[in-house]
């Protein structure tokens, strides 16, 4: 349970970390909270050769008003200041509702938002809510910098659109539109555990009432954050009547999602709870966004 | 054994500087080279808590955390949770009191999570201290006692403050 060798190198600025990742490419990595990276070196599942902390860059952290609405969230701003900021609460409700889900108080007050969301653990929380805000990710390095959607950004299994020489530098997440609502579940074994499933849910209504923008975003069910497409295509245009939302969370669990079985839930189980949460999360993101019941 | 790199860090009010590998656990870090041994280590991959010390006044893991990367920064153990060092904390009292313990082992991780937890929120429900204790596994007391001396404990605490 010791980590292998490693040469550390603790940059003071952006610059620095990204020409050290460069340099190191491959062999190196990132350390950001280290909350999931040092336990897989513990296990010597990872023995990068060199560390490079961004811990000591300070322009990482940050957590600001994007002056539109939204907020710009520095890669190395940590779980409990999110969790913490009334800033976040007022700009970004179902981001700051999923906080306390993640993990103990104390990987949270260590965690960041760039590592977690750039770590890509398909029972993560923030993938899969960053989906459904449509938020967007500052990818950079030595040879440039580009924006990359999050639904854009997951690839696969613990795999990412980030280069080996890039750091994810921000994360913009634009500004709710008006009569919209969210919400967040999930079902865990133990509070802080990874969840057996857990669910997103953004809802936009249009002046008639009906709904005109849905996504419904689980996680814990796939190789990733995972869209229930036809569960929210199903809902386009329509006035979100209870019984719409209940064949929406059935697509979701039959049509959209094929669950896989692990020793902490069957795929009976996991299907079961798809459509339970997919339905609450619905039902209480339209009442949320003012929609007549 | 690789290049050693130096670290300087106040432990319990303490300043001591080592030259060390950057392999070396925080965890590993305050046993072996400082002998605090009252940081005990049960998993060793961020699950069950024992490890848990104050970093800066936040409590985190230290089996997961390296010590080269704390340079700069103040760590607290359960050896430096009291002030006074003749005198018990009152989280510590509060244990005894309440059997909030057997055979110790996962002790030092839950004080060291109550500590700033209190200070924050000085009379937590008993949902809210089950919550922050989520993160904790003790193997031996079933965890009733354990909440109880958290309630107890913050009640002495508001005491004290209060007068
Ligand atoms: C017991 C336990 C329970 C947990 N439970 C949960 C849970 O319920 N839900 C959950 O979501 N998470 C959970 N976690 C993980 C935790 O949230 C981590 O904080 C998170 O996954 C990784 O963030 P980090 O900052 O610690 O990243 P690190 O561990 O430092 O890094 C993770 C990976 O991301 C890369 N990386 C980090 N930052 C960047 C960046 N800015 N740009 C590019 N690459 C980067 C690193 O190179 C590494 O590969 C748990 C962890 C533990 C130990
Ligand atoms: S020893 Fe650190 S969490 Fe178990
Ligand atoms: S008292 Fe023995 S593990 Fe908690």
């Amino acid at each position: 349970m010791k980590p292998a060798p490693f040469a550390y190198f603790a940059p003071r600025t952006l610059p620095e970390a990204l020409s050290l990742i460069a340099e190191h490419g491959d062999a190196g990595k990132l350390i950001a909270g280290g909350q999931s990276l040092a336990p897989t070196m513990n296990f010597r599942l990872a023995q990068p050769a060199a560390l490079v902390d961004l811990n000591r860059v300070p322009e990482l952290a940050f957590l600001e008003n994007d002056g539109r609405g939204g907020l710009r969230i520095g890669a190395m701003t940590r779980h409990r200041t999110l969790e913490r900021s009334v800033l976040a609460a007022q700009r970004a409700p179902l981001l700051h509702a999923a906080m306390p889900y993640i993990a103990h108080v104390q990987i949270r007050n260590r965690g960041t938002i760039g590592g977690s969301l750039a770590h890509a653990d398909p029972a993560a929380e923030l993938p899969a809510v960053m989906v459904a805000l449509g938020a967007r990710f500052k990818l950079v390095s030595v040879r440039g910098e580009r924006w990359v959607a999050a639904a854009d950004f997951y690839q696969g299994l613990f795999t990412t659109a980030l280069e080996p020489d890039e750091i994810l530098t921000e994360v913009a997440v634009p500004a709710a539109a008006p009569r919209s609502g969210w919400a967040f579940h999930e079902i865990a074994r133990r509070h802080g555990d990874y969840a057996i499933v857990g669910v997103a849910a953004t809802v936009q209504l249009d002046a008639a009432g009906a709904l005109d923008d849905v996504k419904l975003v689980y996680l814990s069910v796939g190789e990733g954050p995972t869209e229930a497409q036809q569960a929210a295509a199903s809902l386009h245009g329509q006035a979100p009547t209870p019984a719409r939302i209940a064949e929406a969370a059935r697509l979701a669990a039959h049509a959209d999602i094929e669950p896989l079985a692990d020793i902490h839930a069957t795929a009976g189980y996991r299907r079961h709870l798809i459509e339970v949460l997919g339905q609450r999360a619905l039902s209480e993101a339209c009442a949320r966004a003012g929609a007549a019941a | 054994m690789s290049e050693l790199y130096p670290v300087a860090v106040t432990v319990n009010g303490i300043q001591v500087a080592r030259e060390i590998e950057p392999r070396m656990l925080l965890s590993d870090f305050l046993r072996h080279e400082l002998n605090l041994t009252g940081t005990h280590v049960g998993c060793e991959h961020g699950s069950c808590g024992a490890c848990t010390v104050l970093l800066d006044g936040e409590a985190v893991r230290s089996c997961i955390l390296f010590a080269v990367q704390v340079d700069g920064q103040s760590v607290t153990t359960v050896e430096g949770l009291s002030a006074d060092p003749n005198r018990l904390h009152p989280l510590q009292v509060a244990f005894q009191e309440k059997h909030g313990l057997q055979c110790g082992y996962c002790t030092p991780g839950f004080l060291l999570t109550l500590a700033p937890f209190l200070a924050e929120n000085p009379a937590p429900s008993e949902a809210e201290v089950r919550e922050v204790l989520s993160g904790n596994i003790c193997r031996c007391t079933g965890y009733q006692n354990i909440v109880d001396a958290a309630l107890l404990a913050a009640e002495m605490l508001r005491s004290e403050k209060g007068g």
